[in-house]
């Protein structure tokens, strides 16, 4: 079990040097020299060439790149462009924010999903297992930006039970700022909720048709022993599934975010498209996708602990 | 074949010839369809999915020939149900029902190019490394769990963000983003596929690769690769239409329903029905393709019909 | 029997010949997924197959014989060891291809069911390979249904059908048509029978014989099931832990078995006289891992017999011991000890 934790873990380090490899070698794969996408265009030579020095672009590709990894592995990715502020001390507070957002979905999708799913399941084929399947099914076909304006058009517009946007700010008591939480939490948390039941009712569907099943209630098993050994074998793709979607939760929210005008990651990282801030975007890829991998890993292991055919 | 053998063989096939004709049994592929044949909401959604590509490419037909573009600063945001406007219209006039015909052309070809090219580039890969294995596979695969690291929608926006605007580079990006998935499933089933014995006894015949790759593995490969190819147009529309919603892909004043989902955001206080009205459609054509993919996976499945 | 036109050598040439083959399988794990310890899975085995005989291989499951059988057809790559087919060396600069040995050795698989394609019908797959030769598509179907009929299916009612249609007598009786669809000169059977019933296994066997006569073929009849082996076989190797034991004509070895291997797998068959009941004492000890086989002789650690040469030198396949010497004999055993090789006459229930 150690020998393929560690095994697992020695595999991540190359795959964490590709993506930082990626992140890197986007901003030099775009045309136009990225110090043109810097400065404004009518900037003497002699600037444009201080700054390249300043910032290093004048070395070769390999040393950039080595100088930047170094750095970047101490935290310090520079200044942002458009406000000069550390980009690290934005990254970590709007890293935290949606945090914040990613597991309240989580654990509202994760929740609701496996419920739908189990349901579906123990129901096949009966109106129940119809009902709950659909309602998966629309969870993950909406468009949740989408999703979060015909939200915000029923509950703030129309209605005026909730926030529209934002995250409120200090001085608000807790339970007011607990509203500006609801919308984007219920938003974010809908294609969690499709995608696991989805998988929920297939795994558990092909649980009961195995053979094992019948045994046991042959066996004379009632039937909570019965339920709780299904959701034993049901576990490990599930949980993989689980972890997968909270990468994509955290990963994925530049959407709701920017719908809500929530100061998390992905509204970061919209700004910093739109500013061209190549180091908060650098930045931003380079944390997300990192913590993607992480999650992977330990998502892994995790099935392997549970369960043993995984480990080879 | 000696003089008795030919005898007996002319005797066997004399006494076939006299027997009755054995019904022929339909193929898989025709069991498959009469099976999709008799499932209702496939049959819906798959009605559906025709009307509004129909209504798409047959755009100027459909809307009598009004102009995507034409606006009229008086005629903003009109409610649903005005005359002449039976959708209302947007925020520079706009019709919506114009709008939303010629705007399906690019949220369909959004969805439906980039899975068909990833399908291509990702199915021949990921069979290629299924079937060849050893180095050539592992360096494939090693390579997509680069890019499989990154959330998709992450990705997408890289380098959407990078490139800049445009449907094209919209396409190029949720292509590469489609990529690694579509590898990942056609190499684990055409390596469960190699292993089949019939495989083996195909290797053991003496023929050669490709053409045991054309006549065994592809039939058995293909169902689940189509399954999923479906099952991901849904996921392109939505993301696609997630790009143009956030700048980055269409640019306007081009139709295009996640375009249009943005530029009527501030829209929603004033006409909050017209302005979800766009979002509803991408809702719709993505429930309707994933639907199908379901539909197409239980006609497939064996186990379930048996 | 008639002259095949694609003899070389003629009959005293044998059909194969099989020498010093090896093939050890890796077991990875450990942090670096290295090597940590090897499968030897077929070590030193060495054979020949006269033209127009069944040479039958038996042996308890994971001793070798299918690895075997799967080095022969190249579907696995040997690591050592040399393959003639009729006088030419396979996969050899100066011999024939192993595309061309195909065309002339075919092998039979034991699950009738897996080794068809589910989504082809009968004919189809049998036409397959002649197709894929360049035999035009009506000639191949036509070949097909042909073959169907000598294998006892009627090719209008089981031509068009689907695997999952067929019994698996009936599936087997295929996959028997569909190798002689190249028409080879050589059939390995791998446990071809071993999956079906008993009286279609007679009946499957019945007909391998026909057709081994109708169409001039060699045998090479793997199993575990010791009875049919007698029944088909003019010559048997024993096979134990990836080496051969003992060879021989089929009466030789079944009325006189010499490797105390052999004699305990015959004590195993339980007689049906009560007069005389078996006397040979039953195998002991473990049967050992073929990841890790003893030294020298594989099977002293089960051996009654066994002494210290037993562990240091691999006894090789060479007449019995008390034979005389210049007596020609076919009958070969591995074992060093006289005692181990005493003769045992067995008595047929």
């Amino acid at each position: 079990m150690l020998i393929f934790a560690a095994r697992r873990l020695i595999q991540a380090i190359p795959i964490l040097l590709g993506v930082s490899l990626v992140v890197f070698g986007l901003v030099h794969i775009v045309p136009g020299n990225p110090i043109d996408l810097l400065m404004p265009p009518e900037a003497s030579p002699e600037v444009i060439a201080q700054m390249k020095a300043a910032f290093g672009f004048d070395k070769p590709l390999y040393i950039q790149y080595l100088l930047w990894l170094g750095r970047a592995l101490r935290g310090d990715f520079g200044l942002s462009v458009f406000n000069a502020t550390p980009v690290w001390g934005q990254l970590v507070a709007a890293l935290a924010n949606t945090f914040v957002l990613a597991i309240l979905a989580a654990m509202l999708g994760f929740t609701l999903g496996i419920v739908c799913g189990l349901v579906a399941a123990i129901h096949h084929g009966r109106w129940p297992d119809k009902l709950f399947s659909a309602i998966a099914t629309t969870g993950v076909s909406l468009p949740h930006y989408w999703c979060a304006i015909v939200l915000v058009l029923a509950c703030a517009v129309l209605h005026d039970w909730l926030p529209a946007q934002g995250m409120g700010d200090d001085s608000l008591p807790l339970y007011d700022r607990l509203e500006y939480l609801v919308l984007p939490v219920v938003t974010l948390s809908l294609i969690p909720m499709g995608v696991i039941a989805r998988l929920v009712r297939a795994t558990v569907l092909e649980i009961i048709g195995q053979d094992f099943v019948g045994a046991l209630t042959a066996k004379g098993l009632t039937r909570w022993p019965v339920i709780r050994h299904i959701c034993k074998n049901a576990a490990p793709p599930v949980l993989a599934l689980m972890g997968l979607q909270f990468g994509y939760l955290l990963g994925g929210s530049i959407l709701v975010e920017t719908v809500f005008n929530w100061p998390g990651s992905g509204n970061l990282l919209n700004l910093a498209i739109f500013r061209r801030d190549i180091p908060v975007l650098q930045a931003t890829i380079l944390v997300l996708a990192s913590f993607f991998v992480v999650l992977n890993l330990l998502v892994d292991i995790a099935q392997a602990a549970i369960d043993p055919r995984i480990r080879r | 074949m000696s003089q008795t053998t030919a005898d007996f063989v002319r005797r066997e096939l004399q006494v076939a010839a006299d027997a009755p004709q054995a019904a022929p049994t339909p193929g898989y592929w025709k069991a498959v369809a009469r099976r999709l044949a008799r499932d209702p909401v496939t049959i819906a959604v798959t009605l559906v999915l025709l009307g509004i590509i129909f209504i798409s490419l047959g755009a100027p037909l459909v809307t009598g020939g009004t102009d995507p573009y034409a606006g009229s600063v008086l005629a903003r945001l009109k409610p649903i149900g005005t005359p002449g406007h039976w959708l209302g219209t947007d925020e520079t006039g706009r019709d919506l029902w114009t709008r939303l015909c010629y705007g399906g052309r690019l949220s369909l070809l959004a969805g439906i190019l980039p899975v068909s090219i990833s399908l291509m580039v990702g199915g021949f890969l990921g069979i290629l490394a299924g079937y060849a294995g050893g180095i050539v596979g592992t360096l494939i695969m090693r390579t997509m769990d680069v890019f499989y690291a990154f959330p998709s929608i992450l990705l997408a926006i890289a380098i959407c963000g990078l490139l800049g605007n445009g449907l094209s580079n919209s396409v190029i990006a949720l292509s590469v983003v489609f990529i690694p998935p579509m590898v990942r499933i056609a190499e684990t089933v055409t390596t469960q596929a190699r292993q089949l014995d019939f495989v083996e006894a195909a290797r053991a015949s003496g023929t050669t690769t490709m053409q045991i790759i054309r006549h065994h593995v592809l039939a058995n490969v293909l169902g689940p690769i189509m399954v999923y190819a479906t099952s991901l147009i849904s996921v392109s529309i939505i993301l696609s239409a997630g790009l143009s919603f956030l700048g980055l892909g269409v640019t306007p004043p081009q139709a295009e329903w996640g375009l249009m989902l943005n530029s009527l955001r501030q829209a929603i206080y004033v006409q909050p029905y017209v302005a979800a009205l766009p979002g509803a459609m991408i809702f719709i054509t993505s429930m309707c393709f994933n639907l199908m993919s379901d539909g197409f996976r239980s006609a497939m499945d064996v186990r379930l019909n048996k | 029997m008639t002259a095949d036109a694609r003899d070389r050598g003629g009959p005293a040439q044998p059909l194969l010949l099989v020498h010093g083959l090896r093939k050890h399988f890796p077991v990875r794990g450990g942090l670096l997924n290295r090597r940590i310890a090897t499968v030897q899975a077929v070590d030193d085995v060495s054979f020949s197959v006269r033209k127009g005989e069944t040479l039958g291989i038996v042996g308890e499951s994971g001793c070798g014989k299918s690895t075997t059988a799967r080095l022969l057809m190249r579907l696995i790559e040997p690591d050592a060891g040399d393959v003639v087919f009729d006088g030419d060396p396979v996969a050899d600069r100066h011999g024939i291809t192993v595309n061309a040995m195909r065309r002339q050795m075919q092998m039979v698989f034991q699950d009738s069911y897996s080794s068809l394609n589910p989504r082809m019908t009968m004919a189809e797959s049998i036409a397959y390979a002649p197709r894929m030769h360049g035999l035009g598509a009506r000639q191949a179907i036509e070949r097909a249904e042909s073959l169907l009929a000598q294998v006892g299916l009627n090719p209008r009612q089981y031509a068009r059908r689907y695997p999952h249609e067929l019994s698996g007598g009936q599936r087997q009786r295929v996959n028997v048509a569909r190798a002689l669809a190249l028409e080879p000169r050589m059939v390995i059977l791998d446990e071809a029978v071993s999956a079906l019933d008993k009286s279609i296994e007679a009946q499957v066997l019945n007909l391998l014989r026909e057709l081994k006569e109708r169409f001039n073929l060699t045998y090479l009849f793997i199993s575990h099931d010791l009875n049919v082996v007698e029944y088909v076989s003019d010559r048997v190797l024993v096979m134990y832990l990836g080496r051969v034991v003992e060879t021989g004509p089929v009466e030789a070895i079944y009325a006189r078995p010499r490797h105390p291997y052999t004699r305990a797998l015959f004590a195993s068959k339980p007689t049906l006289d009560p007069d005389r009941r078996t006397m040979e004492m039953p195998l002991t000890g473990d049967p050992p891992n073929p990841i890790n086989p003893p030294s020298g002789c594989r099977f002293r650690t089960r051996c009654a017999f066994a002494q210290a040469i037993c562990a240091e030198v691999v006894p090789p396949l060479a007449a019995p011991l008390d034979e005389a010497a210049d007596a020609p004999t076919e009958h070969l055993v591995a074992c060093h000890l006289p005692e181990g090789q005493a003769a045992m006459a067995l008595h047929h229930a």
